[in-house]
């Protein structure tokens, strides 16, 4: 699960991690009050209005800009609310539509005195699959794309692993702060935010923290500016407040519908259709879709259960796609009888009506000769298969037509 | 011989009781499975299914000699089962449990150090022994005893595949469901390793998919110590990058992490790679009469 940088950084402000404060608005009014707090806090009249979208790169596309008196806040805020803000990680890039922000963080200029003396660098934290092993990542090269400086300047990109019972120790801290070439009280003060931001981690279930810049001021502080949090969603049953911070009108409205239903949907851009029992399956589905001519239009795992009702949804949703031009059902039935799925088909196919899309089943497993005998003989418009080179030929043939 | 279950093993389920535990156990044991009882905490001395079940797993091994267990149990109380079961002496730990915590896993990985145990899973359909033992939930029936040891992270992709194998006229020595997790028991080095020490084994079918580097490792281990034939696939050449494909691991990071690159290095490593899922059973019968 994703989170927004205002609530990457609560949590961090709950585990005593420094970050730059702010505070969210979703309306100009809101903006302004927000404003006038953080002037008081910081006794600073410069503050920065951010947009709250989960996409990265977020400054390339207008989407962070710095305001200097109320009426530039008031006119930015206005600006960035509500707009479809661009960056190279939203869909389709910085040539496609964007994402609507609904919410802009007012936050402080970390950057004291002067933006001048300060320093930018890189920290993140997450589990190296490898290794497996928690480890953190930190860098002098802050405030750019790690993996460029990774490529760029490997010897610039330190890793420090952490030892899963024992937790991070005394010297893994001072090691960081050394390597970033602090002293005095600047490394005091790393060796405590690392610290304290390792125990954020672990604490609250992540499977990502990226503080990009992680900053150290011309006062010697150390401060998260910004912060990309992911949490780990088979470890929210002991989160319930982190479970709550989900925000649905982040992700696309169809997955969340399908998750309503149990089924795993991934949406994509080709188009045939696909509707798979398992994960793997799905994705080698996708595949003999591709080499058959065609673009897989979904991922989409309708799990153990394949009934007649899941069945029905999972049409529901895969219909949805206007560019869907062809459907291929793939199930193996294992455990799920593959005569109950294709009555579930059957049925669901009955249930919707007209459904003008030509649609490959194969079914194999389980009882896949009575399968494809109620599929042949139930006079739909359905072409059945056993194997799955048979299903693939099926697919060209249909796209051959389609074309 | 086969390798990790065969028809020798003192299988207990943990969570025989539960729904899907009750289920599974008794299509196990109508394969023949050595199932010799289960673990429920708190349903000590009860009989399910016609096996005794424990309170604890060190029971269960001090009386019926259990060596292998089965976990059937939700997923934040399975870490807790699965170091349960490495401490009372249990050598072989399958994890069917799907939707751990991976920060859970991480601490359950570096407890395992202190045991001389194997686990395999978690998210998995777990192992089969054709002929011998079904220690999983994978349908039974489209297996046939054989030469063909099959690794995969997948489920049904590896149903998919050990049917090819049967029609291609084939059989299985084992078949090990590693998971689909980003941190897993057994990895598919080591499951590949197993297979080629197996002198029964004679062709080996490797699985794999998008995220993480556990089949460019085995691949190299292919090339350094191979001595089978290996036929090699990667789902997920048209997945999209960072969005999660169903099994919490399988999601593409960096360029490594991508199915094309990972059949790249397969190749270059001597693996015979199909491009087509539908070619895997086909692919090894042709790979072995050379």
């Amino acid at each position: 699960m994703n989170l927004h940088e205002y609530q990457g950084k609560q949590i961090l402000e709950q585990y005593g991690v420094n970050i730059q404060r702010g505070y969210v608005a979703e309306t100009t009014e809101q903006a302004l009050a927000a404003y006038h707090k953080i002037r008081e806090q910081s006794g600073s009249d410069v503050a920065i209005v951010k947009a709250q979208i989960h996409a990265g790169g977020r400054g390339k596309g207008g989407g962070v800009q710095l305001v200097k008196n109320e009426d530039e806040l008031q006119q930015v805020a206005g600006q960035i609310l509500g707009m479809m803000l661009k960056t190279p990680q939203t869909p389709g890039g910085l040539d496609g539509a964007g994402k609507l922000v609904r919410k802009i963080l007012i936050a402080e200029d970390a950057y004291k005195p002067d933006f001048d003396s300060c320093k930018e660098y890189y920290m993140s934290i997450l589990m190296d699959r490898e290794r497996k092993q928690n480890v953190i990542i930190y860098s002098t090269k802050g405030g750019m794309n790690i993996e460029q400086v990774a490529e760029e300047s490997p010897e610039l990109v330190h890793k420090e692993y952490i030892d899963p019972t024992l937790g991070m120790q005394g010297f893994q801290t001072r090691k960081i702060a050394f390597n970033l070439g602090l002293h005095g009280q600047a490394f005091k003060e790393m060796t405590k935010f690392v610290h304290k931001l390792y125990t954020a981690f672990v604490g609250s279930d992540a499977s990502l923290f990226e503080i990009n810049p992680c900053l150290h001021t011309g006062e010697d502080q150390i401060i998260a500016v910004d912060c990309k949090v992911t949490i780990d969603d088979n470890a929210l049953f002991r989160h319930p407040d982190l479970a709550a911070m989900r925000d649905i009108s982040e992700e696309d409205p169809t997955e969340v519908e399908a998750k309503k239903f149990g089924l795993n949907y991934v949406n994509l851009d080709g188009n045939v259709g696909c509707m798979v029992n398992g994960a793997g399956l799905a994705m080698a589905t996708m595949d003999i879709i591709k080499l058959s001519g065609g673009e897989p239009a979904n991922f989409l795992d309708v799990g153990g259960t394949a009934d007649a009702e899941r069945v029905e949804q999972a049409f529901r949703i895969i219909l949805k796609d206007p560019s869907v031009e062809a459907i291929l059902i793939n199930i193996f039935g294992g455990i799920v009888r593959c005569d109950r799925v294709a009555q579930g088909v059957v049925d669901a196919y009955k249930n919707l009506g007209n459904i003008n899309v030509p649609i490959i089943v194969r079914l194999q497993g389980t009882n896949a000769d009575i399968a494809k005998k109620i599929i042949d003989e139930s006079g739909l418009e359905v072409q059945s298969a056993i194997l799955l080179q048979e299903a693939a030929d099926k697919v060209a043939e249909v796209l051959r037509t389609v074309a | 011989m086969s390798i990790l279950v065969n028809k020798n093993s003192r299988i207990i389920v943990q969570g025989i009781t539960g729904n899907e535990g009750s289920f599974h156990t008794a299509q196990m044991i109508e394969y023949g499975t050595p199932v010799v009882g289960g673990v429920t905490p708190g349903k000590g001395g009860q009989i399910h299914l016609d096996k005794p079940v424990f309170n604890t797993v060190s029971d269960a091994v001090d009386k019926e000699g259990a060596d292998t267990s089965i976990i059937f149990v939700p997923p934040r109380f399975a870490p807790d089962a699965i170091m349960e079961a490495a401490e009372a002496g249990i050598q072989v730990i399958v994890c069917i449990t799907e939707g751990i915590a991976v920060q859970d896993m991480v601490k359950v990985k570096a407890y395992l150090k202190n045991f001389d145990c194997r686990l395999v899973g978690p998210n998995c359909p777990g192992i089969i022994t054709p002929g011998e033992a079904k220690l999983g939930i994978m349908p039974g029936f489209i297996h046939r005893q054989g030469t063909i040891g099959i690794v995969s992270r997948s489920g049904t992709l590896t149903y998919e595949a050990v049917d090819q194998v049967t029609k291609a006229g084939l059989g299985q020595s084992t078949c090990i469901g590693i998971g689909g997790d980003p941190i897993v028991g057994t990895t598919t080095k080591e499951a590949v390793e197993l297979l080629m020490n197996d002198p029964e084994t004679e062709g080996i079918i490797m699985i794999g998919e998008i995220g993480g580097g556990m089949e460019a490792e085995a691949a190299h281990y292919v090339q350094e110590f191979g001595t089978k034939p290996v036929v090699g696939f990667i789902a997920g050449k048209t997945a999209p990058a960072g969005r999660t494909m169903g099994h919490a691991g399988a999601i593409i990071g960096g360029k490594a992490d991508t199915a094309a690159a990972k059949m790249e290095i397969l190749e270059a490593h001597g693996v015979h790679v199909v491009q087509s899922p539908a070619h895997i059973g086909r692919t090894m019968a042709e790979v072995l009469r050379q």
